[in-house]
């Protein structure tokens, strides 16, 4: 039993990679999700990879299949659909998610007009939708990097967040600048899922951010918590989906998910906050 | 100056006490509990409160009373003007209710006092540095927020610890102490979406309390609130006027207006009146305001009053 939990690690490297690296995302990632998810914008995770496409199509344009380059080229275009949605729907007094649906169609239009261009759509498809177990040095760095400037981003940007989400109005009164903080946040979700999604694919980064996100709401019911949680959770996916894939020959980053997936399913149904199992146990009520 | 109330009923004792131990131990003056609990009360017109407060007013650190000053204001949403062509003063320690018909720019005005809304011509002043504290609307903030009360009155240290200091051992019993001042220190780890919205402006007052501003900016205090809670708020409102603070709400009761508030500010758009209450709102006034919001024109020309 215990060998089943160790031994894949211990003997083989690329297993080892792969831990480190969804380690690094399952840590950083998910209280960006929590925040996502409390500004209802649950779903800007996958818009924000398909956003990406038009960078990355240029710079294969431009350096061919370069990894860097293709890397950059998504970034500079995921900061541009994100912020870019940020900074407009302030500006304009616009909801945000309408503005981030525009910017990201017209990007992903754009993405698929230069690809059919270049006419090499099959290798960037599989840029695009990585495999955790590929995962090199220099990607391993990258995420580990975007994982600690993630970290130390949100310490310091913590309580302008908070107070931006909960409220606005004061939190400019205030000299806050939330709408600032937003946008850095915004630049973090970006760096986090391209710098995930390059390596591990898109269905696992968008999956590792979100669910444990959206199942931390039934173990806390404050923001803190949330936070502490949601990395519990994506944690425990990340270890425990690697080891499934390994036992039950399963490709990765689907496994992780599932594991994600199942360890929300437990947390809508067993959850101390809002679960459903309360509703069927009833207990009486309180005196006051 | 702060109009004597009549005699406190025995059901607000709690509350008063909660209000003079926040003064207290704010250094504004250190009364006897006998002091506070008894004689105060039983003084008539509430002249014990008076004496304290004023005593209050003179320990007070740095409460320079700060005046605000609107120079040819004008705020517009789009070409449109919300607020127009107002110039006038709210003099240092003044409590003043703005009044006027819904869609008359009251809140605008007040955003843009707050520094939330660009004037799009004309100047606002303040004097030196003076604090500016904001109560938004209950409807402008996310009440399933998952935060815990305590840490909402927290918010209001921000001038303090701005984003990454910690906060001091003095702050956090003054938070407590606000808590208890509104009246929900048994709340202070409940979650924001379990309060009613009585609670919640309850709340938000604490937060105002902690802030500490010379200047206060009240949009709709009484909104959505009970009778027990909007005399407490009240009581708040009237200590911080005591205390020399510049209190500035946008109100829809015209009786309690009337009552309370000694100067008012009519808007109806452009500036109908802005002086002591029963003269801003006399009946010629007031028809004058509920005339100004009909006359709502189509086709607007471009405004020719020099900026």
């Amino acid at each position: 039993m215990i060998e089943a939990l160790f031994a894949p690690f211990v003997e083989f490297g690329f297993m080892r990679r792969a831990l480190v690296g969804s380690l690094a995302l399952a840590i950083a990632a998910p209280p960006l999700g929590v925040f996502l998810m409390l500004r209802r914008m649950s779903l800007t995770a996958d818009v924000l990879s398909h956003g990406a496409l038009p960078g990355v199509a240029v710079a294969f344009l431009i350096a061919g299949l370069s990894v860097p380059a293709l890397w950059f080229g998504g970034l500079v275009a995921g900061l541009l659909v994100a912020v870019g949605a940020g900074a407009l729907a302030r500006v304009t007094g616009g909801r945000e998610d309408a503005t981030l649906a525009a910017l990201y169609l017209l990007a992903l239009g754009l993405g698929v007009a230069l690809i059919s261009m270049g006419g090499g759509a099959g290798d960037l498809k599989h840029i695009l939708f990585g495999s955790v177990l590929g995962v090199d040095d220099a990607a391993l760095l990258l995420m580990a990097g975007v994982a600690t400037l993630t970290l130390v981003m949100l310490a310091i940007g913590w309580r302008p967040l908070v107070l931006e989400c909960f409220d606005p109005a004061f939190a400019a009164a205030t000299g806050a600048h939330g709408g600032f903080w937003h946008l850095v946040f915004m630049a973090l979700v970006v760096l986090n899922m391209l710098s995930a999604f390059l390596a591990l694919g898109t269905l696992m980064a968008v999956g590792l951010m979100m669910l444990p996100a959206i199942a931390a709401r039934h173990w806390a019911a404050e923001i803190g918590g949330m936070v502490y949680a949601a990395s519990a959770i994506a944690v425990f996916a990340s270890v425990i989906g690697l080891l499934l894939s390994y036992h039950a020959d399963l490709p990765s980053g689907p496994a992780i998910v599932l594991m994600a997936g199942l360890a929300w399913a437990v947390s809508v149904l067993f959850g101390p906050v809002d679960g459903l199992a309360q509703r069927v146990i009833r207990r009486r009520h309180l005196v006051g | 100056m702060f109009r004597p109330k009549a005699p406190n009923r025995p059901a607000d004792a709690t509350w008063q006490r909660a209000v003079l131990c926040y003064i207290n131990t704010h250094g504004f003056f250190e009364p006897s509990r006998a002091f506070s609990r008894y004689h105060h009360a039983a003084w008539p017109f509430g002249l014990g409160r008076r004496l304290a407060v004023g005593r209050g007013c003179l320990g007070t650190f740095g409460m320079k009373p700060a005046a605000l000053e609107l120079a040819d204001l004008t705020v517009c949403y789009g070409r449109r003007p919300a607020v127009h062509h107002i110039s006038g003063r709210f003099a240092p320690g003044s409590l003043t209710a703005i009044v006027g018909p819904n869609g008359a720019g009251k809140s605008t005005l007040l955003r843009a006092l707050a520094g939330l809304q660009k004037p799009e011509s004309g100047r606002i002043a303040h004097e030196g540095k003076a604090r500016i504290a904001l109560l938004p609307q209950l409807a402008a903030l996310d009440r399933a927020f998952p935060i815990a009360c305590r840490d909402v009155v927290m918010q209001g240290l921000w001038p303090r610890i701005g984003a990454f200091r910690a906060v001091p051992a003095a702050e956090h019993a003054r938070v407590d102490q606000a808590l208890a001042a509104v009246g929900l220190a048994g709340l202070a780890r409940r979650p924001v979406g379990s309060l009613s919205a009585g609670q919640l402006q309850r709340l938000l007052f604490a937060r105002l309390l902690v802030q500490d501003a010379e200047i206060l900016l009240l949009d709709e205090p009484f909104n959505a609130v009970d009778a027990k809670t909007a005399a407490d708020l009240l009581r708040l409102i009237r200590q911080w006027h005591g205390e020399g603070r510049t209190v500035i709400a946008v109100l829809h009761d015209l009786d309690l207006v009337d009552r309370e508030f000694p100067e008012t500010l009519l808007l109806a758009r452009d500036l109908i009146a802005w002086g002591p209450t029963t003269q801003a709102l006399s009946p010629a006034n007031r028809l004058k305001a509920r005339q100004m919001a009909e006359g709502w024109v189509e086709e607007a020309e471009a405004c020719e009053r020099a900026a």
